[in-house]
């Protein structure tokens, strides 16, 4: 595994945390280093539904840790007012899929004021959000990114690994505008909660200051017969089809884009000039997903570096149901991600 | 639908009051008459784009509202915005200039009609979706009373929005933690065409209040001094710790809801009762009344509104369009 950006002067190297402990530490670290930064949410005291802020309350009290009513478009738009003050305002939610009920806030409001206002308020706010299905039936199961990725004003990170997951909370809580954190429910490693079975869920997180760019991608495998996007759990099961590949012969090159507003197209059409073919995996709804946006990209930029079809693997257009065998049938697994390289290395054109 | 007359209190006497302060409040009034009349014509030749929806015959309550706050002191606007963001010292020339869309207006021309607003003198950029701005408000007001700055924030409302479950979580998180924020509701009777009896089993927005853990208060709001005396009482409470307040000021309309509405829906007889109450011309004739005015003093403030709008009408259109580059700026920051 690459981990280009891994300037440390670390030298606890055998530290492995999980990314709920990695994502806790972000936020302490912050909070410490800056007094306007305040998490809110509902039952944070007692840590929050994956607790992110396990421990948090008796650390800091009352004043930085405030737990709300169930009232999310309520401390949604007054962290809005909160942040144009000058605060820097992080917001638990339990399931991201509350954020629907306060979507006027963040689309209309939070993503706009800056716009609308020509450039006079500035709004700083991360919101803290678990997503993707996970047994919960379709209320609680929304792949979030997917929704908000065409909203102009927003910007999307999906970390997928512990170290990941410390430095770009740390860079979205410094960053100026509104940031939605998104981490899939079988990726945080909370107690009592599952975490998905690979090689990445836990990792080594330097206890130092580090932050890592939003807007950057990382190439998690390295390989040249083939490049697959994919983000968040489809990483996870990304990385586990790329390791048994590996014995077979095929090296595939895992991107993993981190943030999917801004999107590192870049780092994508580099790849595909290399290994010529090119899957996305998401979780979201194919209709609305990044992998729409990323395939046109790469074929307007490098339409001839393609030696098969662009590939996108995603959920298809219905709700999550909850039937555990339907659920599987609908979110790409890793024996559906390995058929389709299996397929696309062996694709050529006829002449 | 009930029709609801206005009951009109007896004036006080303004003699307590320093004559700075009446100039000041017929200043803002009448400079808010003049520019939404001038904004209605140039809109009716069609020289001004987009749309408008005039804060006529509402005078009294934004600049009474506005005038009992500090400079410092924050206010969120509404769709019906042109009125508060005048009240607050938005200056006339950005103002105009943000109608046209021009580069100078206050929000560059991205804003509009719907979005006016100014941070130099405390004017949040207008929220025109209905409820959204009074979790908003209490935001500003919650980063007020962490950081200690002493500023209130007043949040200008409908009595429609009292209808909106923003609004309602909204009342509840500034009461439950006590934040400085007034919210002022500037009653019409109608959400555009629906009047207020049909929408509320209860007959005053400020009713609501009680539930919620703050005072409310209805009050007659073509009476700038009425408005400003509860606003400023409110104030000083909201500084001084007491929390939130819900002051609920009873106005009318003189126009639609917006440019291409004639308010038919009003009944007639309730139209005339209101009209015959309107806030600009029975302040001047209080101000007439009192010994320290006279029709040369009050003239004297009118030619000065007069030269301040001819001065914004001209700036607005000798002002240069946005840069078309514009359009890609300031989406992020």
């Amino acid at each position: 595994m690459l981990e280009p950006h891994m300037a440390t002067t670390d030298t606890n190297t055998s530290r492995e945390l999980t990314i709920v402990q990695a994502l806790r530490e972000a936020i302490r670290e912050e909070m410490y280093r800056d007094e306007n930064v305040f998490v809110i949410g509902e039952d944070i005291r007692i840590g929050g539904s994956f607790l992110f802020t396990l421990g948090l309350h008796s650390e800091f009290g009352d004043d930085r840790v405030i737990n709300t009513p169930i009232s999310e478009a309520g401390f949604i738009g007054l962290s809005i007012g909160a942040a144009i003050q000058g605060m820097r305002p992080v917001v638990d939610f339990q399931y991201g899929d509350f954020v629907f009920t306060a979507c006027d806030q963040i689309v209309q409001q939070c993503a706009k004021l800056r716009y609308m206002s020509g450039g006079q308020v500035k709004i700083p706010l991360v919101l803290q959000m678990p997503t993707g299905a996970s047994g919960r039936g379709a209320q609680h199961a929304n792949t979030m990114e997917g929704f908000f990725f065409g909203v102009p004003g927003i910007k999307i990170v999906t970390p997928a690994t512990p170290y990941d997951a410390k430095g770009l909370l740390k860079s979205a809580i410094r960053d100026d505008n509104l940031v939605m954190f998104c981490v899939h429910k079988h990726l945080y490693g909370s107690k009592g909660r599952k975490l998905i079975d690979s090689s990445i869920s836990t990792g080594h997180v330097p206890e130092d200051d580090f932050l890592i760019p939003l807007g950057q991608a990382d190439i998690k495998h390295p390989g040249e017969h083939i490049t697959v996007v994919a983000n968040s759990l489809m990483l996870h099961r990304t990385m586990n089809v790329a390791a048994a590949l590996e014995k077979e012969g095929i090296r595939v090159e895992v991107i993993d884009p981190r943030t999917l507003v801004p999107f590192d197209i870049d780092a994508v059409i580099t790849s595909v000039q290399k290994t010529g073919r090119l899957i996305l995996v998401e979780e979201s709804n194919e209709r609305s997903g990044w992998g729409a946006y990323v395939a046109a990209k790469v074929a307007d930029k490098a339409i001839g570096f393609l030696d098969a079809p662009i590939r996108r693997l995603a959920s298809p257009d219905v709700p999550i149901p909850f039937s555990p065998v339907l659920e599987n049938a609908v979110v790409p697994d890793e024996t559906r991600i390995r058929e389709a390289i299996l397929e696309l290395v062996e694709f050529s054109y006829a002449r | 639908m009930d029709i609801r007359k206005p009951s009109v209190p007896e004036p006080q006497d303004l003699s307590t009051y320093d004559v700075d302060l009446l100039s000041d409040i017929y200043h803002r009034m009448f400079l808010i008459r003049l520019f939404e009349q001038r904004v209605n014509e140039l809109f009716l030749k069609g020289i001004m784009p987009g749309t408008i929806h005039l804060s006529l015959g509402q005078e009294a309550t934004t600049v009474g509202a506005c005038l009992a706050l500090q400079p410092d002191d924050m206010i969120t606007l509404t769709h019906r915005g042109h009125g508060q963001a005048l009240a607050k010292g938005i200056s006339a020339k950005s103002l105009m200039a943000e109608l046209f869309g021009k580069e100078t207006g206050c929000c560059k021309g991205k804003g509009g009609s719907l979005h006016v607003g100014d941070m130099s003198v405390g004017a949040l950029p207008a929220i025109s979706i209905v409820g959204a701005s009074s979790p908003i408000a209490t935001g500003l007001a919650f980063a007020s009373k962490r950081r200690k700055t002493g500023q209130i924030v007043l949040n200008f409302f409908g009595e429609g929005t009292a209808n909106k479950g923003d609004w309602h979580e909204a009342l509840n998180l500034a009461a439950i933690w006590k934040l400085p924020v007034i919210f002022l509701c500037e009653n019409n009777l109608y959400g555009v065409s629906t009047h207020i009896s049909d929408v509320m089993a209860v007959e005053y927005v400020a009713q609501r209040a009680p539930a919620y853990g703050m005072p409310g208060v209805t009050i007659y709001g073509n009476d700038p001094i009425i408005v400003y005396e509860e606003v400023r009482k409110a104030a000083e409470r909201a500084r001084n710790g007491g929390g939130p307040m819900l002051v609920e000021s009873l106005t009318y309309r003189r126009g639609g809801h917006k440019r291409d509405d004639p308010a038919t829906y009003r009944p007639v007889e309730e139209v005339e009762a209101w009209f015959k109450t309107d806030p600009v011309p029975a302040f001047r004739a209080r101000l007439l009344a009192d010994s320290r005015f006279d029709e040369a003093r009050v003239t004297a403030i009118e030619h000065h509104v007069v030269g301040i709008l001819e001065e914004a009408v001209e700036f607005a259109f000798s002002s240069r369009e946005p840069s078309v580059e514009a359009a890609l700026e300031d989406v992020y920051a």
